[in-house]
């Protein structure tokens, strides 16, 4: 037994064990948020916590539904306004952008992902409240304003890994495409941005689970009332907020509940993962030659 | 295979090791302290101090609201259970309370809002959402945005109890997770109207009267302010041992200049006096 063997052994073990630390993490953190979460499903039962409409731990009422509304409703609302603004703008630094200008583009954006979601949540507290007040009426507290702070929060993650995922389209597609003669937009709308679909909807998929799961900036614009909203200046609660507003005080079957909460949006962003990467093979297999 | 198994133990050791590094080894006199989550900073703070001083001792302060503070206490599960609430006549039975100080509830409103008082009453409607307009309680004509605190929150349970009464809190209600996030959003919007605790408040939003008198040290310590949360120890029979010299020690001059400290009104006048 030469001590080669015996490092290569070790060595291989040491990476298999950090390997699986994610795994078994993860594990640990499903088995904890289901065996306390658990008992209000027992207790409330299923469909009424998950189709409940009011929420009022102090009467004994947990119904989340239209916090899973509110989710859904700021997750939507901010992916509309991302996504067509962080495509075009990492096209416009992956294609057209001169090597100088993209230069000063690219720290900048990456400095807006950097900034803490408490700082965001204070500037939106700050400025944008009153300015949603002002112009649109109502109290500022509403899923707009929520929606915009994460649209501003999730615009780094889908422009740079959209703008990755455009620049390692082959080259030769671009070529082969303005030797054809098409012109450079042509061959951004036709051949680029085709092959570089499933990168983009990784990074759109990575922008939507920050806008799900982040919580302190949304508690802190979105109102945290509990209803369904009847137009984007009502303010609402997501799943997050409700957890992390009551976590401090809660005990026993209003504990569980937060658990079960939990449970919700483990399972909601669950299904919307598996509906993301389902489009992403979709793409993939169509494109057939893009090896995304 | 084997190497499997060895892998398996090696996982089993380092998880068994962590346990016993986190799980304390060393036997305390320890003092469970339980309830209300307003009480609890105060709470904390008067253990720290205690704790610096009798370094044998453990005092472990946990939340839970006033109801399960009088439940524990009454079961004695925890040694000290904390309300900030007053007891009713039912919850009694066999505890013994402490009023270590007393805290108000003050309304806030914007600054640039020209209401300066109003009664019990008018709060319970404007919370309630029966008045939904300024211009109803002597205001400008626009319509009142009601802030409120989070469920479980002891500055809102105090509220509710002290001011709401039966009535339920209006569903339109922006629901704020801290203080501060109340002031702000009071500070920022000139129509809405919220509730702190007299010992956070800070003159960036304005208190106003409650059926007249103006919250302050002196309107609380003589029971004249309406809003009045009394920050209660209570203890199942009289207090034994190591609970009994805490609870004495939180009576001595040092333990109510701490309450002080925390800006809550303590329950010896002689202390408030000194300012």
């Amino acid at each position: 037994m030469s001590s080669n063997k015996l490092e290569e052994y070790l060595v291989e073990k040491g990476l298999f064990l950090t390997a699986i630390f994610s795994i078994i993490i993860i594990l640990i953190i499903i088995a904890f948020i289901f065996r306390e979460g658990f008992p209000i499903f027992q207790e409330y039962g299923v469909l009424n916590f998950i189709f409940g409409m009011n929420w009022a731990p102090s009467d004994e009422q947990y119904g989340v539904f239209t916090m899973i509304v509110g989710s859904l409703c700021i997750t939507g609302l901010s992916l509309l306004m991302a996504v067509p603004l962080s495509i075009l703008c990492a096209i416009f630094m992956a294609e057209i952008a001169p090597k100088t200008f993209r230069k000063i583009l690219k720290p900048t954006i990456e400095t807006l992902a950097g900034i803490p979601s408490v700082v965001y949540g204070f500037f939106g507290l700050i400025v944008l409240v009153p300015l949603v007040r002002v112009q649109f009426g109502g109290t500022g507290f509403s899923m707009l304003t929520a929606s915009i702070i994460l649209t501003i929060m999730i615009l780094p993650t889908i422009i740079s890994v959209s703008e990755d995922a455009l620049r390692s389209v082959p080259h030769e597609y671009k070529e082969a495409s303005l030797a054809l003669g098409a012109t450079q937009w042509q061959t951004i709308k036709n051949v680029i941005f085709p092959a570089a679909i499933p990168g983009v909807i990784t990074a759109i998929i990575l922008g939507m689970g920050r806008a799900v799961g982040e919580t302190l900036a949304v508690i802190m614009v979105a109102g945290n009332v509990t209803q369904i909203p009847n137009s984007i200046l009502d303010p609402v609660r997501a799943l997050t907020s409700n957890i992390a507003l009551e976590m401090g005080y809660a005990t026993g079957v209003h504990y569980n509940a937060l658990f079960g909460t939990a449970i919700v949006l483990f399972i909601m962003i669950m299904v919307l993962l598996v509906i993301a990467n389902y489009f992403h093979y979709k793409k993939k297999v169509v494109i057939g030659g893009g090896y995304l | 295979m084997d190497s499997k198994v060895k892998l398996g133990i090696i996982i089993i050791l380092i998880i068994i090791g962590a346990y016993f590094l986190f799980k304390p080894g060393v036997q305390y006199d320890r003092i469970e302290i339980a309830g209300s989550t307003s009480v609890q900073p105060v709470a904390e703070k008067l253990a720290e101090k205690y704790m610096e001083k009798h370094p044998n001792v453990k005092i472990n302060v946990q939340g839970g609201g006033s109801g399960m503070g009088i439940r524990t206490a009454q079961q004695g599960i925890v040694d000290i259970g904390t309300s900030s609430k007053k007891l009713k006549d039912n919850e009694k039975d066999g505890l013994q309370d402490f009023v270590i100080g007393t805290d108000g509830i003050v309304i806030a409103l914007n600054t640039e809002n020209n209401v300066t008082d109003l009664s019990t009453e008018q709060l319970r409607d404007i919370f309630s959402g029966k008045i939904t307009n300024w211009k109803e309680v002597g205001g400008p004509d626009a319509t009142i945005h009601v802030i409120v605190r989070e469920s479980g929150s002891g500055t809102l349970s105090s509220f509710k109890s002290l001011v709401m009464k039966k009535t339920n809190i209006t569903s339109d209600a922006i629901v704020q997770g801290s203080t501060e996030a109340v002031k702000q959003a009071i500070k920022q919007d000139p129509y809405a109207i919220g509730f702190v605790s007299l010992s956070h408040m800070s003159s960036d939003v304005k208190a106003i009267e409650v059926d007249g008198i103006t919250p302050s040290e002196t309107t609380i310590a003589d029971g004249s302010y309406p809003l009045q949360v009394p920050f209660l120890f209570l203890t199942k029979g009289d207090p034994k041992g190591i609970t009994k010299d805490f609870i004495d020690w939180v009576f001595s001059a040092e333990g109510q200049a701490i309450i002080r400290e925390e800006k809550i009104v303590p329950a010896i006048a002689n202390v408030s006096d000194d300012t």
